[in-house]
């Protein structure tokens, strides 16, 4: 088992991971900018590291910064949780080379998922379906405009080396992909250091259903079910809940085959996440990208396995069997996440501020994975996310009750929240009916 | 003379406008960023920007001016 792990991270994910590391014996250290100073997570970590000023660039994206905290703290193990270095292979080799384990996949998987283009190709020569698309990078306009004649509209246009919908946008025709070609190579050089596009047929009314997977010291891939991400506003998520309500038993057993031969065809270790495109009335699925780290939404999972899958990723990164029987997971009931921003409720716009009221709703199949406690200022440095609202239910209808009552009971004031519009996504019949598309949020905020 | 004020803390992005240019409304003047998003501040109405009170880099807090279109 490790010793001891570095959180490279902030917020409610650091405070996740700290949550597991001690649980299990390991020494947490926890890392913060002068931004983040009095969050839960620092003062939950057997030791903190100031690691620089706010801004990310200077801080949690600091490599140097963060190798120099682990060697100072004499951490064993990197934990680089979502976002910032987490899918970055550089940091995750320097990780290696100063000989600590690295909690993660090995930085050749991360590096061929992390090209979107590559990873298409490679899926595809795996056998996993892959919807028509660029197989080379698109680096000026009219070779786009080639391209998109070739696949045909409409188009989502990406950045190849981006995540988190930055910069992705969607065009029905020439005109609308000059624009959105502009915009989405502009932003992958800002946010990814690279100027390359990839071009896919864009499917409209699609569900954004992804696979949870987990490769495992000795070698084998486990899919431990789907979730449903579909209800997402500019392409970010905003509400997660598995089982989907729009995949059939059928479509669930091709998906998760799919998604074992994707972790296979790159030697996957530990936990990962195969996202698709699905169409429910045709009932095909494609494969989008694949994240090499743990999920924002792991915790949908976690309520319906029963298995703590930060633990998990500890263990096969010692090279240890995991704490289950893999033969023997059998998901059961229904979980919901709901994502706390701190953003205005109609427009989705940042709202950043101190918190002076801060309670969290309890009861039965709730948990919360929160970042702040009353007194913390929300500042405008980091991502919105405030706290993931998690729901169990035996059943889809008891989650979703259980959901507008942890709603209407969560109390934070001081920042701008979304809560309201949780509020109104539970209430709708489409959400209710669960026959819903990646077009729900835009139903329910029409602008 | 219409002032523009930042609805929120923000970082200042882009200055997209200088002093002495006429921008039509609508108009980026500066584009913000915060929480990871950009937030392009407009023009409310046509004019010459008189003054630009932020620069690239800076932090405004909600409520501060960021330029003035006369």
């Amino acid at each position: 088992m490790l010793d001891s792990v570095l959180v490279a991270n902030r917020g409610e994910i650091a405070r996740r991971v700290i949550r597991t590391a001690r649980r299990t014996g390991i020494r947490a250290v926890a890392v913060y900018s002068d931004a983040d100073e009095d969050l839960p997570y620092v003062a939950e970590a057997d030791e903190a590291v100031r690691i620089g000023p706010a801004q990310p660039a200077r801080s949690y994206l600091d490599a140097a910064a963060l190798m120099a905290a682990a060697r100072k703290t004499g951490a064993a193990a990197v934990h680089p949780g979502y976002g910032f270095l987490a899918e970055n292979a550089g940091f995750a080799r320097q990780v290696i080379a100063a000989g600590l384990t690295w909690v993660g996949p090995d930085p050749g998987a991360i590096e061929q998922m992390g090209d979107k283009i590559r990873a298409r190709n490679l899926m595809e020569r795996a056998g996993v379906p892959v919807s028509p698309g660029s197989r080379e990078p698109v680096t000026d306009v009219a070779a786009a405009v080639a391209e998109a004649d070739r696949i045909g509209y409409p188009v989502m246009v990406k950045a190849a080396a981006g995540g988190g919908g930055i910069g992705m946008g969607a065009a029905a025709d020439e005109a609308g992909l000059r624009a959105a070609f502009e915009t989405a190579r502009s932003r992958a050089e800002r946010f990814f250091g690279s100027p390359e596009i990839l071009l896919e047929r864009y499917i409209e009314r699609a569900r954004h259903v992804e696979v949870q997977i987990l490769g495992l010291a000795d070698g084998r891939v486990l899919a431990l079910g789907e979730r449903d991400c579909s209800v997402q506003r500019r392409h970010q998520k905003v509400a997660e809940e598995t089982p989907s309500p729009g995949v059939s038993a059928g479509l669930r057993e091709r998906m998760l085959a799919a998604a074992v031969l994707a972790g296979e065809a790159v030697g996957y270790r530990g936990a990962g996440t195969v996202e698709c495109l699905v169409d429910a009335l045709e009932g095909s699925f494609v494969f989008l990208e694949m994240n090499t780290r743990l999920q924002v939404e792991h915790p949908v999972t976690e309520l319906v396995t029963g298995i703590d899958l930060v633990e998990q990723q500890f263990l096969i990164a010692a090279g240890e069997p995991p704490s289950f029987d893999p033969a023997a997971v059998r998901p059961a009931g229904h979980a919901l996440e709901l994502r706390v921003y701190a953003e205005d409720p109609v427009r989705f716009l940042p709202g950043p501020g101190t918190i002076t009221e801060w309670a969290e709703p309890a009861g039965d199949g709730v948990r919360v994975d929160a970042g702040y406690q009353a007194g913390n200022t929300v500042t405008p440095f980091y991502d919105p996310l405030l706290a993931k609202l998690c729901v169990y239910g035996a059943d889809r209808e008891q989650s979703l009750a259980r959901a507008r009552d942890a709603v209407a009971a969560f109390r934070i004031a001081g920042p701008k929240t979304n809560l309201l519009f949780h509020a109104d996504l539970l209430a709708s019949p489409d959400f209710a009916a669960g026959s819903y598309d990646t077009s729900l949020v835009s139903k329910l905020r029409p602008v | 003379m219409a002032e523009v004020r930042a609805e929120m803390v923000a970082n200042v992005w882009k200055v997209v406008a200088a002093e002495g240019d006429h921008v039509d409304d609508g108009d980026t003047l500066v584009i913000l960023e915060s929480m990871k998003m950009e937030i392009p501040v407009l023009a409310e109405g046509p004019g010459v920007v008189t003054k630009m009170h932020v620069a690239e880099g800076d932090v405004v807090q909600e409520g501060d001016l960021i330029a003035s279109v006369g």
